[in-house]
């Protein structure tokens, strides 16, 4: 694995009015790496993932992502974004559109390819996420995992370096769950690289190489999956596992 | 199905009774006499100008509107301020003072005299606009925060976001809305005609003066209008049936319109 780091984040604190939502956050991340961040509700997971693509701006510290720096230029953050995919927690799909649709407006659009191209690559992803069939669709009609398996192309046809995921099945039904997983899991087996904020916990073990434990604003404990599970070294990671693996 | 047959009975004998009491002089634009038909046709043909006063007036706007929304939503604090100034000042003119302006006021100041016609579509789309804006405003608010957030993962650039993404959604949204506003417009119109355009009331104001039968006159004026409303309508209707829902996905059941109610129930022998 190459180990040039393709996501640094040094110092990185955020406020919302008078609450601190990131406090001095350090993150690395290596081109090709897997890494599963989970904490609880409000640990600032979300903001801290939302940051590296600069849906939300961080106040101090310093965000480089492939060689740019996140700052206020305007030009670094159209870069960066078009290198890196994010898939939602309540998909975001656009629900005028049909499901083709969906997948070539940011390839024709920011990236200036022609309509039968963005097609032949959107066709290309639908069938990768095992949807092949549903290309004139509209998302209102697709199933939750559906939905979220074409929010997941929807990002790879913009061919990212980088895959941010947002709690992509926290708001999925129980059974559609593995189907999104999967997707990620074979992603994951293809050199991807990927933050994944979940807490499916086994997933974290299937793929990560580390596991991020937040909490309060702050990177608590990060570690290889082996190390996180069996051996916590902070209290607050432990009593976060024991309430999220006791059942 | 017998109640609003029972409606159309009482106008009908209302109208019929009415026109026969000696009192309503119809002949004024009976399609049976030569100068009935002559009137008839000059009141008819104020449609043109009505219709089209209406339409480019509610076109222009639209995109004043848009434009004005969108500085008051995502433009800087002058943007803000422009919007706030625009939409307050403007709303607060009465039309037809602004119709006046326009017509009168205006030649002064740039030189050009423009046609009543003009002037009215200027008007009309100045008194309209800050309304338009506000229903623009509160259309694009409501589309959801995760649309406009998916768009800049992907690298859209803002213009992109607005016109692919949260400007189609905040349409659909706004139809009915703007169908609204656009019946006010067909209404609105009728003040134009107090700087001589030749739409549908002045028509009829210059029948009156010349054939001294306001009531018959007046009355099918009402009637256009009345026509012309609902014709606006059903078109609204088709067009929120064929751009779809509140969430942009095309509605795939045409909802049931008088017409195919009718002929359902004269298939079950309902009379």
């Amino acid at each position: 694995m190459a180990a040039a780091p393709i996501i640094e984040m040094r110092g990185v604190s955020k406020w919302y009015g008078d609450f601190q939502a990131l406090k001095s956050v350090d993150l690395t991340v290596n081109l090709g790496q897997k890494v599963v961040v989970c904490g609880p509700s409000g640990s600032g997971k979300s903001t801290m993932i939302r940051c590296l693509n600069r849906l939300e701006a961080h106040e101090e510290g310093v965000i480089t992502v492939d060689g740019m720096v996140l700052d206020g230029d305007t030009r670094h953050i159209a870069a960066i974004r078009a290198e890196v995919g994010m898939v939602f927690q309540q998909f975001n799909l656009f629900p005028h559109l049909t499901v083709l649709r969906n997948l070539t407006l940011g390839p024709m659009r920011a990236r200036g390819m022609s309509a039968a191209d963005a097609e032949e690559r959107a066709h290309h992803y639908l069938a990768r996420v095992r949807i092949p069939e549903q290309a004139d669709k509209y998302p209102g009609q697709l199933s939750g995992g559906q939905q979220q398996r074409v929010a997941i192309a929807r990002s790879l046809c913009m061919n990212p370096k980088i895959m941010l995921f947002d709690e992509p099945t926290s708001a999925l039904d129980p059974e559609m769950i593995s189907e999104v997983l999967d997707v990620m899991v074979e992603l994951a087996g293809e050199g991807m690289t990927m933050v994944v904020v979940t807490h499916e916990m086994g997933f974290a073990r299937r793929v990560a190489d580390t596991v991020i434990f937040m909490d309060a604003g702050e990177v608590v404990e990060a570690a290889p999956p082996d190390a996180f599970f069996a051996a916590p070294k902070s209290d607050r990671t432990r009593t976060f596992l024991d309430k999220i693996l006791s059942h | 199905m017998t109640r609003s047959r029972n409606h159309f009975l009482i106008v009908g004998l209302a109208l019929v009774l009415a026109g026969c009491s000696g009192n309503w002089g119809w002949y004024v634009i009976s399609p049976e006499t030569a100068s009935g038909r002559t009137n008839l046709r000059f009141l008819l043909l104020g449609f043109e100008l009505t219709i089209l006063l209406s339409l480019l007036a509610m076109v222009a706007a639209s995109l004043a509107g848009l434009v004005i929304a969108l500085l008051g939503l995502y433009g800087n604090r002058t943007g803000r301020v422009v919007n706030r100034v625009y939409v307050e000042f403007f709303r607060a003119i009465p039309v037809l003072v602004m119709i006046l302006w326009v017509h009168y006021g205006l030649p002064v100041v740039v030189g050009i005299s423009l046609p009543p016609f003009w002037s009215g579509v200027i008007a009309l789309a100045l008194a309209e606009s800050p309304f338009i804006a506000e229903v623009f405003r509160a259309g694009i608010q409501s589309v959801d925060r995760g649309q406009g957030e998916a768009a800049d993962s992907l690298g859209l650039t803002w213009r992109d976001k607005m016109r692919y993404v949260i400007v189609p959604q905040a349409i659909r949204r706004v139809l009915p809305a703007l169908g609204n506003q656009f019946v006010y417009m067909l209404k609105m119109s009728a003040l134009v005609s107090i700087i001589g355009a030749q739409e549908l009331t002045r028509r009829a104001n210059e029948l009156v003066v010349a054939e001294y039968r306001p009531l018959e006159i007046y009355t099918f004026l009402i009637l256009e209008y009345l026509v012309l409303v609902m014709i606006a309508s059903a078109g609204v209707r088709w067009l929120e049936n064929r751009m779809g829902g509140a969430d942009g996905r095309p509605v795939l059941a045409r909802r049931q319109g008088w017409f195919a109610r009718r002929a359902a129930a004269r298939q079950k022998g309902e009379p």
